[in-house]
C-alpha cells in the first residue's frame, strides 16, 4: 500500500574542504528570510540560524493565518535551520515547513539550542500533511540526504512530533536513511518536558484534546469561510424579498428581507462560532445534530423577537421556513467542522453524511420554498 | 475532561493479536489511548476513539494492525463527491490544481 521510492542521492562525497556536491548546496535554505538572526558554518555550508524568540512579525503573521490571510502561502524554505548553537551532537527537531509549525517549535525550545529539519510539505501543518503523506517516510528519507543530516550531526536519531505518525512509517526511516525515529509529544510545549525526562512522553502528552481554546482558534477560519455564503445568500434573499412581497421594493426588503439577513446570520453564528465553543455540551455524537440543535434554538429566538403573526398563514409558513432554513445552515457548518475537530473518522463522518447531507439540503430546499411561498401570498 | 467521543461501532480498525510482537509503538503513536499493552501483546481498550489516523498501523513493524485511514472531514467528502481538489479539504492540494476551492477547513 505505502510505495517507497528510494531517492535519487547527489554524489556528496567529493570533497576538500568541506565543499559539496552543487545540487545539494541550493537545497540549504536561504539565509535572507525575515525570521534568520543569523547564521553557522557547518560542513554542509552556511545554516540559518534562528532563536526560539518569536517577534512581532511571527505573531501578526499566525494571526493574519488563524483569519485566511496568506495562508496557504505561509511557509518557510524546507531544510535544517540551526536553533541557537547546536553542535554535532544536538538533537535533532523535524517538523513542516508551515511557518506556525516551525515557530511553534522552536518558540517552545526556549534556552535550548538544535537542530530543526523542517519537510517540505507544501506549508501545510504536521498533522494535516501526515494525512496525505507529505510529511512522510519518502520526504524525509529524501530531506535527510538532501539535507546533508548525516555530516552535521554524528549521532542518528530524531525526534518527530507525534502528529507526524500518520504519515511516516519509522522503522522504514532507520531502514533506508539509518536514522531512529523517536516520537516525541503532541504539542510542542511539552517538548522541554519530554527532553528532561530523557525523552519518555507521559500519556497526557501522548493524548489529543480538544479543548474549549483548541476549538476557539479555529473559529475565525470557520466564519471567513462561513462569510463567503452568507454574503451571496443574504444579497439574494434581500432581493427576492423586495420583488416578491406584497408592498413596494424597500418596504417588502426591510419585511422580509432584513429578518432574512439576521436569520442567515443566526444561522452562521451558531454554526460557525457557538457549535465550536459548545461542541462538548451539545446533544448527540454527529455534529449535524449538534448544529441542527443550536439552529432550532436560534430560529426560536429570532421569531420570537420577530412577532410574526401566527394567527394567518403567511406567518405560520414563514416560522416554519425559518425553522427549517437555519437548523439547515447550522447543521452544515458544523457538520463541516468535523474536518477541524480532534476525533472524528473517515467512517464516522462518512456514516454521518450518508443521511445527514441529504436532511441539510431537503430542510434548506423545503424551507426556501415555503418562504418564498409565505413573502407571495402575504 | 474526558474527551469526546464520535459515532460509535464505525471504526475500521483491525488488529491481529497473534502477529503482534509486543513492542509498544502502537502505544507511542495513538493520540487517542485506543490500545494497551497486555502482558505480550498489545489489545484494543478503546475502539469507539480511533480517529482512522492510520498512524499505528504504519508504524507497526509486524504488520498486525490494519486501518482504512483518512481524514474525518466532512469537506473533505464533499470535495471527493464533486471530483475537485483532489479530494481533500483544506489544507491545499498537492498539485496546485484548484486553489480558489481550498477553503479553511480542518487545520
Amino acid at each position: 500500500m505505502h510505495k517507497l521510492e528510494l531517492p535519487v542521492i547527489q554524489n556528496q562525497s567529493n570533497s576538500c574542504c568541506g565543499i559539496v556536491a552543487a545540487e545539494s548546496e541550493n537545497t540549504l535554505p536561504d539565509l535572507n528570510q525575515s525570521f534568520v538572526s543569523g547564521s553557522i558554518d557547518t560542513p554542509v555550508g552556511r545554516l540559518p540560524q534562528v532563536s526560539s524568540t518569536l517577534n512581532r512579525e511571527d505573531y501578526w503573521g499566525s494571526i493574519k493565518a488563524r483569519w485566511a490571510v496568506g495562508r496557504m502561502e505561509y511557509k518557510i524554505d524546507p531544510g535544517i535551520y540551526a536553533l541557537g548553537t547546536p553542535d554535532n551532537h544536538s538533537t535533532v527537531f523535524v517538523s513542516a515547513n508551515y511557518k506556525m509549525s516551525f515557530d511553534r517549535l522552536r518558540s517552545s525550545l526556549c534556552g535550548r539550542s538544535g537542530w530543526i529539519l523542517a519537510l517540505d510539505t507544501k506549508g501545510i501543518n504536521v498533522w494535516c500533511a501526515a494525512g496525505k503523506g507529505t510529511f512522510g517516510t519518502e520526504e524525509l528519507i529524501r530531506r535527510i540526504e538532501l539535507s546533508g543530516l548525516k555530516n552535521i550531526v554524528s549521532h542518528r536519531k530524531l525526534i518527530l512530533p507525534q502528529l507526524g505518525a500518520p504519515g511516516v512509517a519509522a522503522h522504514t526511516v532507520a531502514k533506508f536513511s539509518g536514522f531512529n525515529v523517536q516520537y516525541g509529544p503532541i504539542r510542542a510545549e511539552d517538548l522541554p518536558a519530554y527532553l528532561d525526562a530523557g525523552m519518555k512522553a507521559t500519556g497526557q502528552m501522548r493524548t489529543m484534546t480538544f479543548q474549549l481554546k483548541e476549538r476557539a482558534v479555529l473559529i475565525p477560519i470557520e466564519l471567513v469561510e462561513a462569510a463567503k455564503i452568507f454574503l451571496i445568500l443574504a444579497a439574494a434573499f434581500f432581493f427576492v424579498s423586495g420583488i416578491s412581497g406584497p408592498a413596494g421594493f424597500w418596504v417588502n426588503a426591510i419585511s422580509f428581507g432584513l429578518f432574512a439577513v439576521s436569520a442567515l446570520l443566526g444561522a452562521i453564528i451558531g454554526g460557525a462560532i457557538l457549535n465550536p465553543l459548545l461542541l462538548p455540551f451539545l446533544p448527540g455524537r454527529a455534529f449535524s445534530i449538534k448544529g441542527f440543535s443550536i439552529g432550532i434554538i436560534i430560529a426560536l429566538i429570532l421569531l420570537y423577537f420577530r412577532g410574526i403573526d401566527l394567527s394567518v398563514w403567511p406567518g405560520r409558513i414563514e416560522s416554519v421556513a425559518w425553522l427549517l432554513i437555519i437548523p439547515a445552515i447550522s447543521a452544515y457548518l458544523a457538520m463541516n467542522f468535523t474536518g477541524c475537530s480532534t476525533y472524528t473518522s473517515l467512517s464516522g463522518v462518512k456514516r454521518e453524511m450518508r443521511w445527514a447531507l441529504p436532511a441539510e439540503i431537503a430542510c434548506g430546499v423545503t424551507g426556501v420554498v415555503m418562504w418564498l411561498g409565505a413573502v407571495l401570498i402575504s | 475532561m474526558k474527551n469526546p467521543v464520535y459515532l460509535k461501532d464505525v471504526v475500521t480498525l483491525q488488529l491481529d493479536e497473534n502477529q503482534c510482537t509486543g513492542c509498544g509503538m502502537c502505544l507511542d503513536v495513538c493520540p487517542h489511548e485506543v490500545f494497551k499493552m497486555n502482558r505480550r501483546h498489545v489489545v484494543i481498550q478503546n475502539r469507539d476513539a480511533c480517529m482512522e489516523c492510520g498512524a499505528c498501523s504504519l508504524n507497526c513493524p509486524a504488520k498486525a494492525i490494519s486501518v482504512q485511514s483518512g481524514v474525518g472531514c466532512a469537506n473533505a467528502v464533499i470535495n471527493a463527491m464533486r471530483g475537485y481538489n483532489n479530494g481533500e479539504c483544506c489544507c491545499g492540494s498537492d498539485t496546485g490544481i484548484a486553489k480558489t476551492n481550498n477553503t479553511g477547513r480542518c487545520c
